[in-house]
């Protein structure tokens, strides 16, 4: 099996993505109000629409007060803006016994998502950087293996993981789910590095080598400041995976320290109290505004990362 | 690895030492982890481990009682459904928007951005909004009863015959977007003198997209697939968020009942062998398409 040929060509497909996004090519159309100029912004339009609906129905929900929700329609804009709801779903919501609000499970996921993705990126640059690099023997058989093992349902190796964290002592602990993280991350960013520095020219690896430069220092002076755009697009496809993870969040920490995505969801669902859709909707907003902010301000990085990192599903 | 034969140099296990100290965490990823650790789970579902993991083996008993079990049947049922349905329809509503996209139209940008922010939100976050939209007392069912529509019925969520298709809807919403960006690059990929050549015939635009764009992405569509299809068997937070398997057993998942085994009811053999079908699961999805890809590649 050489699934890296295959993980490289959706790669390469994100490159296309990013190369041949610039604008759309040849001649502009004739007419503007061509029937089927009418017809293809009409749908698109409206398919438009149907993408932001569920955004704008969260914000207006979450400005909204209970007795409007109850009485109104959940697509009207809200007769009273209120903030309530948002300092609600901040500071005092609550998941059974804890009434602290979202507040604490977004500082587990920063003090989670930071080291996570530190870690993971230079654990996968590395790795990569000697792949391309500086092969040896039998480097290609794991790297095969770990490109196979990003198939592999997480469920299968949920336990074994919960075994191995026990005899470190980790278990239960951030820094557990920090390494639970950086092994996930591994397939991915191992292969968008390797694909990177292999393209690099090979001149200027030899270059250093003639002038004695030895394996740490190629990487640091060399490889590091040569790669910053791949690096940019392993941090947001780190960022946004990490910070949007419920699964590993749910196995690997205790109440005290779970992730900003388990805590919502224990907040929304929880079963004892009245619903409070506003303070939900604040709440869900919240968690989602980290990835949606990253999402806008890296534009088309993020397009190469989703590309590259979607394997990883 | 052994001392080499002619030795300056004192052992091949130190040459290039610096790589392999900096594939050590790749080569215990794989080993360990990967390789390990399946083995394990394979090995432990022929226990009948409960509480904890014990080495007490029952042979195949596991299976038996999973592939007796109502709600694994549910699972698998409705894991069927989400897959096929998922499918069929993001490989669709992708193409479709992707070759929209591709028409050269203007604010090309805007409508991809639109299409495709639904992706960098959580499966928990996609989740618990269309759990608002489809509550049918304020949702969409009780927006379209209070236009005058008394009789208008659209509860998904409630309803344990349809639950399945609205966790459906939510996850089109939010991965429809990945789909459309890989089929755009794969649009974008084609040589734009098979328009013209296609123009010049006279071949009407749909005519050239069935017969000759199409056939021609091939590779994208089996790449976009294998990724749906590998994202499809994982889907968990999406349910519990949504659902939370409700209502009953309605819309459970493979992946949950692998969960709530392993965690909740101290059944780890369960567990573990539930969660190898979800192995053996991929394996039938993805060796078929490496032996396609890579076996015939090979040969020539």
């Amino acid at each position: 099996m050489s699934n890296p040929a295959v993980l490289s060509s959706t790669i390469a497909g994100a490159d296309a993505v990013r190369g041949e996004l610039s604008g759309p090519r040849g001649p502009k159309p004739r007419s503007v109000l061509s029937r089927r100029n009418i017809f293809l912004y009409g749908t698109l339009f409206l398919v438009a629409v149907y993408y932001l609906l569920p955004l704008y129905v969260m914000v207006v929900t979450s400005l909204k007060g209970m007795p409007e929700i109850r009485l109104g329609n959940i697509f009207s804009p809200p007769v009273e803006i209120t903030f309530e709801p948002w300092v609600k779903a901040w500071s005092t919501a609550c998941t059974g016994l804890n009434c602290d609000g979202l507040s604490r499970g977004f500082w587990n996921s920063v003090r989670i998502t930071v080291p996570s993705v530190i870690l993971s990126i230079a654990l996968a640059s590395v790795n990569g950087y000697a792949l391309a690099n500086w092969r040896f023997k039998g480097a290609d058989i794991f790297f095969t293996i770990l490109i196979v093992g990003a198939f592999i349902p997480y469920q299968v190796m949920l336990y074994p993981i919960v075994i191995i964290l026990r005899e470190i002592g980790l278990y239960g602990s951030l820094w557990g789910l920090v390494l639970v993280h950086s092994i996930f991350g591994m397939p991915i960013l191992t292969l968008l590095f390797r694909n990177y520095f292999a393209s690099l020219p090979d001149e200027l690896f030899r270059a250093a080598r003639v002038d004695g430069a030895g394996f740490w220092g190629i990487y640091l002076r060399i490889m590091v400041p040569m790669s910053m755009p791949i690096f940019v697009v392993a941090l947001i496809i780190q960022i946004t995976g990490i910070w949007n993870d419920f699964l590993f969040g749910v196995v690997y920490t205790r109440p005290d320290t779970y992730p900003m995505t388990v805590q919502l969801n224990n907040i929304v669902n929880s079963v004892q109290g009245v619903k409070e859709y506003n303070v939900n909707m604040a709440a869900t907003l919240i968690t989602g505004l980290v990835p949606l902010i990253i999402y806008f301000v890296s534009g088309k990085l993020f397009v190469r990362g989703i590309a590259a990192g979607a394997v990883k599903g | 690895m052994s001392v080499s034969m002619k030795s300056e140099r004192p052992s091949r296990l130190f040459r290039n030492l610096n790589a392999k100290i900096a594939s050590v965490p790749m080569i215990l990823t794989a080993l360990v982890v990967f390789v390990g650790g399946t083995a394990w789970t394979v090995l432990y579902s022929f226990t009948n481990s409960r509480l904890l993991p014990r080495l007490n083996f029952v042979g195949l008993d596991q299976y038996y009682r999973l592939w007796a079990a109502p709600r694994w049947l549910v699972s698998i049922e409705n894991l069927l459904i989400y897959g096929v349905l998922s499918l069929i329809f993001s490989l669709v509503i992708g193409f479709l928007l992707a070759a929209m996209l591709d028409r050269k139209i203007r604010f090309e940008d805007t409508f991809r951005t639109i299409f495709l922010y639904p992706f960098a939100l959580s499966f928990i976050v996609t989740g618990l909004v269309w759990q608002w939209l489809l509550n049918p007392e304020f949702g969409i069912q009780g927006v379209i009863r209070g236009l005058g529509w008394e009789s208008f019925n659209f509860d998904p969520l409630y309803n344990s015959s349809i639950v399945i298709y609205g966790v459906l809807i939510a996850a089109l919403w939010q991965g429809t977007g990945l789909v459309m960006c890989l089929m755009l690059a794969g649009l974008r990929g084609i040589d734009e003198d098979i328009w013209k050549a296609a123009r010049v015939d006279g071949i009407p635009t749909w005519r050239t997209y069935v017969s000759i764009i199409i056939p021609m992405m091939r590779p994208v569509f089996i790449t976009t697939l294998v990724i749906i299809a590998s994202g499809i068997v994982k889907v968990y937070d999406l349910v519990v968020a949504q659902t939370s398997g409700g209502p009953g057993i309605a819309s459970e998942v493979p992946a949950k009942y692998v969960y709530d085994y392993m965690f909740f009811a101290q059944n780890l053999g369960q567990g573990f062998a539930a969660s190898t079908m979800m192995l053996l699961t991929v394996v039938i999805v993805i060796v078929p398409w490496a032996y396609l890809e890579f076996g015939r590649r090979g040969r020539t």
